[in-house]
Order: structure tokens, then C-alpha cells, then sequence
């Protein structure tokens, strides 16, 4: 025992015991979290595997030519198979379109399944569902045969290669997305074009040139309260500085290179730039923070070599900040991959076939397909948006693994 | 005191954080190719007296000062002097060792090579680690981490990363008060290895190492009913720690306080 006791009222198992009731609470915490997250993926896991009751109009055995099954077919047979099952006016329509020798065996084929084919889905069952209640999915079955006969039961992975490298198409069975994947990868592109340097050049200003008087400070307070500004009204932003007011620039007339299906500033461009307005705030914080974080005493190194400031932060400050300013810049474009609502106020496309080739094409992406797939009503239609979802989460991921790599290998060098 | 060879000199000195006068009134004499220490309690301006030789104080927000600082004939403070070209002449070694998280090498290199060394930089690192007294021990492993040595080490990196620019005055702030009895002493040694050719100053709690180490002291001490330090007295080192002339000094090398 102690011997100032006397003046101590310590109940030390008092102390332990308050010690591990907290320990409990964050373990709980910990436990809530987890469990969300677990949740979240077994829900899009569960909308994208399950039954599936399929019917076709016409039975796949009855296109069977010298013995080769459709799915082996050549372009020219599957060009065949069109012109004997589509009428003269259909089929030359689709010529018209583009010409049948320019398009590839995936794409003809494609126009089979929808055209020849018509895959239909007369019902369909989640993962667990397809799991746990297979007796009332087969019910199910047997009395969809009776009106018709050529459906068949299937277990299906909604999301498939082929609707990766798809375009999107107003069929449930053969839509993909590939324009909405490209439509995301070229606006994060240029979102990143310009708010990575546009964000770190200010976050160095603030940190390493500007000086304590009040304009500084209320630019610093602005920029705080910027990255807490709904995302819809940066979409409003959007939409008037760089649709509207710089239409010309956005749309790429100035530079003589106007998509022909865009004519106007509704451009990856114009989206691109939206969403870097949107996470500027948050790189240009968070770099603060990483360059705050270097020690004044290597600043003074170098100062006192006789370094001018730029020596300082490209050698020491920089290099030295550059991992935070990642992780702060991984964050902020997590954020703006995800971001539906500034973009369909900017003016993405809800339904387009033709890939994004440039900064001035037209677009569409992931968040926004999902969308648009998820507010229809047949259920089908929730399987395909559980699809563009798990590829929206893996592109995440993705991005994220490629800049933790990239910090790692930066703050491992010493 | 007279002194023939002066290398850098203070007129009136007065040194602000804002309008808190942290120094004032300091004239000083710093004599050259000699170790010159200050002394004195904690809190009293010792360091912002330092930092105000090879203007690092400027760094502080708001730091300013009054008076003149003489160097090479010209006022150190005066408006056509740029504060890069006065740190890369007088160098500076800190308190805590602060190398730079690259390489051993890289820490020498980049001083010479910002100053857009043209020599051969692997000689220049060579013989600037020597001086410093440190190329046996880290002549094998110039490629890895600075901040795998030991603090001692990292703190003679520091002299020589300074030592790489050939400055004229080596200002030292301090520079064993994080490093063991033989550190320290390694440091001392140094110091009086690098007293041929460069005019050393430095600040310092250890008395005994103000004692045995430099040549001249100056005693710095607040000015009475006032927060603002001065030099109180400035002599050869054995003059101020045998026969000091002021009270206030005798009562602190003497340990009476402080």
C-alpha cells in the first residue's frame, strides 16, 4: 500500500474497471462499423447472382447453321441469322446505322440477342432468395412453363465480361457498361488534371507564403467552409460557369473540335472540372495538414544552409508532405467517383451507346447509370444496377490501391 | 576589452517578437577563428540572440529588430542584404540534430549542391566528413538513412552538412544539450578542431563546457524589472568564470543561482 493513502481516496479497480467499460464501448463501435460494411456488401452481392427465369422468342436450337451452336458462329453467319429472321426494312436499317462490315462479331452478336433472340426475363430471385427458397423458385418455374414453354431456369452472375465491355442498351439481358466506366474514368481524369496541382499550389501558398494578416485568414475560413457545401450546388456552379458561361471552351469549338452528338458545354470537360471544383477545398485542406506536419526543425536545415524557400519546399517540404497530401487526395477523389447529383445537374447523359473519346464528348458514369437503373420499376433492372455497383466499389478500390502503392513507395524511401 | 580581429559586431542590438523586446541593447564583439560562448539562465535571450547573427529569427512571424549587426563591413540587416546570402556565409547547427531524412551523403551533398557546387561532390562529401570527424565511422554506409545514427553522430552530420557551404562563422545553438557526456565531448573536440578555420559561436547551458571549450564568454542576463535579456558582461572565457567583474556573473558561474 501506499503510504500517502491517507490523503488519496484511490480506488484503483475503480479506475481499471472505468478503464475497460470505454475499452468495450469503441470495441462496439469497432463491431458497428464492420458490420455495416458487411451488410452493404452482402446487399450488392446479393442483387447480382441469382435465379433467373429466361424465354427467348425464338428457341436458340432452331438457329443452329451446318451444325455450328450461335455462340460459335462466325460474323457472317450471325449476319445471315439477321437477315433471315429480321424483316428487309429492319435489317437494312441497321446497315444504314453502320455498316454491317464495320461492325464486329461482339456487336452482331449482340444485335441477335436483342433483335433475333429477345431475351426476355420473366422473373428473378436475389442470391439469398435463390439460396434459401429454392422450392418456391421452382413453384415459380413451373407455372411460368405453362405460358411459356421455352422458359428455362438458370443461375446467372448479372454482372458478366461481356456487360463490362457492352455499351448500354435498353435491354436488361445484353446492356453493359462501358460507357459509363469510360464516361468515369475520363472525368476523374480531368478532375484530377486539375485539382491535385491547382489544390497542393494553394496549400502551399497558405503554409509557406502567405502571411498571418485577415485576408489570409478569410480565405482560410472560406476554404473550410467550402468542403462543407452540398455537392448538388457546386452541380449549380457547374452548370452556370462551365456549361453555360464557358460553353465555347467546354464544348471545344474554340479549339475547332466540337464532338458532333454534343454541341453544347455538356462535356466530360465541363464535368471533370466540376467535380475538381468540388474536392479542391478538400485537397487544398488536407495538404495544409501534410505540410504542417513537417517539422519547422528541417525547414530551419535547410534555411539555415542558406536554402532559398523554393529549395526548402521542393527538397525538404514537399517530399516530406507528399504522402498526407496523397491520402488527402485519395479521400477527396473517392468522394468525387462516387458523386451523382452535381453531375446530373451539370447534364450527364442518362442514356448514351458511344464512348467518351474526348474532353468535349458527351457522358455518362457508373454513379449516374446506377442511378438511372435503380429508379426503375421492374426488378430486373436492380440486378444490373447491383452489377454497375460492384464495378463502381472495384474501381474504387482500384484507384485507392494504385495511390496507397504510390504513398508507400514515397514515405519508404528513408 | 579590445579585440583585434572582429568578425562580427553589434550596435545597439534590440530584437522584438511582435512588440515583446526579447533582447536589448547588446553591443557585442564576436573575435575571429575563436570560440565565443553565451551563457546564461533559460529564458534570458541567448538563442534569439543567435538566431538574430545569420537573421533566422526572421522565420518567427512578426520578429524584428533594431540597431545594426555589422558583418563584413556591412550592416547585416540592411536592405540590400539578402538573408540567403548571410545564412549561407554564417551556418548554423541546432539543438535537436536535424538531418535531413535522405542520406548520409545526400545531407552533405545537398548543401554544396544548392549553392551550385562545381567541384566533385564525393570528394567534397569526403573531406567535409572528415572535418567533421566522422568519415571513419560512416564511410561504408554513406547510402543509407541519416536517421539511423546514433544522436551524436546525426548531431556532427549537422556541423558537417554546415561545413559543406565553407561558411566563415558557425553559429551553435546548443548543440550537446540532447547528447551524452561522450557526445558531448566529441562535439567539444570538434569545436576545437574547427576553431583554425572558422570563428565558432555557441549558446550554452553547461557551464563547465562554456568553461572548457571557449575562449571568450559573454554573460547574458534579464534586465532588471524587465522581461528583455542583455549582455551583461563579455571577456575572455577564464577572465569571466575566475575573476568576473559583475556580481550577477559571479553569482552564476558560481552556481549562487540560475
Amino acid at each position: 500500500m501506499r503510504n500517502a493513502s491517507h490523503i488519496f481516496e484511490d480506488d484503483l479497480s475503480a479506475r481499471t474497471r472505468a478503464g475497460k467499460r470505454w475499452q468495450v464501448v469503441f470495441l462496439a463501435a469497432t463491431i458497428l462499423a464492420i458490420i455495416s460494411l458487411t451488410l452493404l456488401l452482402i446487399n450488392i452481392l446479393n442483387s447480382v447472382f441469382g435465379f433467373v427465369v429466361l424465354d427467348s422468342k425464338v428457341d436458340p436450337a432452331t438457329l443452329i447453321v451446318d451444325g455450328i451452336p450461335l455462340e460459335d458462329q462466325s460474323s457472317d453467319q450471325l449476319i445471315g441469322v439477321l437477315k433471315m429472321n429480321l424483316s428487309s426494312g429492319a435489317f437494312n436499317k441497321l446497315e444504314k446505322e453502320k455498316s454491317f462490315a464495320q461492325r464486329d462479331r461482339a456487336e452482331i452478336y449482340q444485335l441477335v440477342e436483342e433483335r433475333v433472340l429477345k431475351v426476355e426475363v420473366l422473373e428473378s430471385w436475389s442470391l439469398l432468395d435463390s439460396i434459401f427458397k429454392q422450392e418456391e423458385v421452382k413453384a415459380e418455374y413451373q407455372t411460368l412453363l405453362e405460358t411459356h414453354p421455352n422458359a428455362e431456369l438458370k443461375f446467372i452472375s448479372w454482372l458478366t465480361r461481356q456487360r463490362l465491355v457492352r455499351p448500354q442498351t435498353s435491354e436488361v439481358m445484353t446492356t453493359g457498361i462501358r460507357t459509363a466506366i469510360l464516361g468515369s474514368l475520363w472525368t476523374i481524369f480531368i478532375t484530377i488534371l486539375f485539382a491535385f496541382p491547382v489544390g497542393v499550389g494553394a496549400a502551399i501558398y497558405l503554409e509557406e507564403y502567405a502571411r498571418e494578416n485577415w485576408l489570409n485568414r478569410i480565405i482560410q475560413t472560406n476554404i473550410n467552409n467550402l468542403a462543407g457545401v452540398p455537392s448538388i450546388i457546386y452541380g449549380i456552379l457547374g452548370l452556370a460557369i462551365f456549361v453555360r458561361t464557358l460553353e465555347p471552351l467546354t464544348s471545344g469549338a474554340v479549339f475547332g473540335v466540337v464532338d458532333p452528338l454534343t454541341a453544347n458545354g455538356r462535356t466530360v470537360l465541363s464535368a471533370g472540372l466540376t467535380l475538381g471544383l468540388l474536392i479542391l477545398p478538400l485537397i487544398i485542406i488536407n495538404s495544409q495538414e501534410a505540410i504542417r506536419a513537417v517539422p519547422q526543425s528541417l525547414r530551419n536545415a535547410g534555411y539555415g544552409l542558406g536554402a532559398t524557400k523554393w529549395q526548402v519546399i521542393k527538397a525538404h517540404v514537399l517530399p516530406n508532405a507528399m504522402p498526407g497530401v496523397l491520402t488527402g487526395t485519395i479521400l477527396a477523389i473517392s468522394r468525387a467517383i462516387g458523386e451523382t447529383a452535381p453531375l446530373v445537374v451539370v447534364g450527364a447523359s442518362t442514356a448514351i451507346s458511344f464512348d467518351p473519346t474526348s474532353p468535349f464528348s458527351k457522358f455518362t458514369t457508373l454513379p449516374i447509370q446506377i442511378y438511372q437503373w435503380t429508379a426503375r420499376p421492374q426488378a430486373e433492372w436492380q440486378h444490373v444496377a447491383g452489377a454497375a455497383i460492384l464495378v463502381l466499389l472495384v474501381l474504387l478500390l482500384g484507384l485507392n490501391a494504385v495511390a496507397i502503392l504510390m504513398r508507400n513507395r514515397l514515405s519508404h524511401k528513408y | 576589452m579590445f579585440l583585434n580581429d572582429v568578425v562580427i559586431e553589434t550596435h545597439h542590438l534590440n530584437i522584438y517578437y511582435g512588440d515583446f523586446k526579447a533582447v536589448g541593447e547588446v553591443n557585442l564583439q564576436i573575435p575571429e577563428k575563436k570560440i565565443t560562448a553565451i551563457i546564461g539562465p533559460s529564458g534570458c535571450g541567448k538563442s534569439t540572440l543567435l538566431r538574430a547573427f545569420n537573421r533566422m529569427n526572421e522565420l518567427v512571424p512578426n520578429a524584428h529588430i533594431e540597431g545594426e549587426i555589422i558583418f563584413d563591413g556591412r550592416n547585416l540587416y540592411d536592405r540590400t542584404v539578402d538573408p540567403v546570402e548571410v545564412r549561407y556565409r554564417i551556418g548554423m547547427v541546432f539543438q535537436r540534430p536535424n538531418p535531413f531524412p535522405k542520406s548520409i551523403y545526400e545531407n552533405v551533398a545537398w548543401a554544396a549542391r544548392i549553392h551550385g557546387y562545381k567541384g566533385n561532390l564525393d570528394e567534397l562529401v569526403e573531406t567535409t566528413l572528415k572535418k567533421a570527424a566522422l568519415w571513419d565511422e560512416v564511410k561504408d554506409i554513406l547510402k543509407q538513412s541519416a536517421l539511423s545514427l546514433s544522436g551524436g553522430q546525426q548531431q556532427r552530420l549537422c556541423v558537417a552538412r554546415a561545413l559543406a557551404i565553407q561558411p566563415e562563422v558557425i553559429l551553435m545553438d546548443e548543440p550537446a544539450s540532447a547528447l551524452d557526456p561522450i557526445a558531448t565531448l566529441k562535439i567539444e573536440e570538434l569545436m576545437q578542431s574547427l576553431k583554425e578555420n572558422y570563428t565558432i559561436v555557441i549558446v550554452t547551458h553547461n557551464m563547465q563546457q562554456a568553461a572548457r571549450a571557449s575562449d571568450y564568454t559573454a554573460m547574458m542576463m534579464l534586465m532588471d524589472g524587465t522581461r528583455s535579456g542583455t549582455v551583461i558582461e563579455f571577456d575572455e572565457t577564464n577572465k569571466i568564470f575566475t575573476r568576473p567583474s559583475d556580481k550577477r556573473t559571479e553569482d552564476y558561474v558560481t552556481g549562487r543561482f540560475g
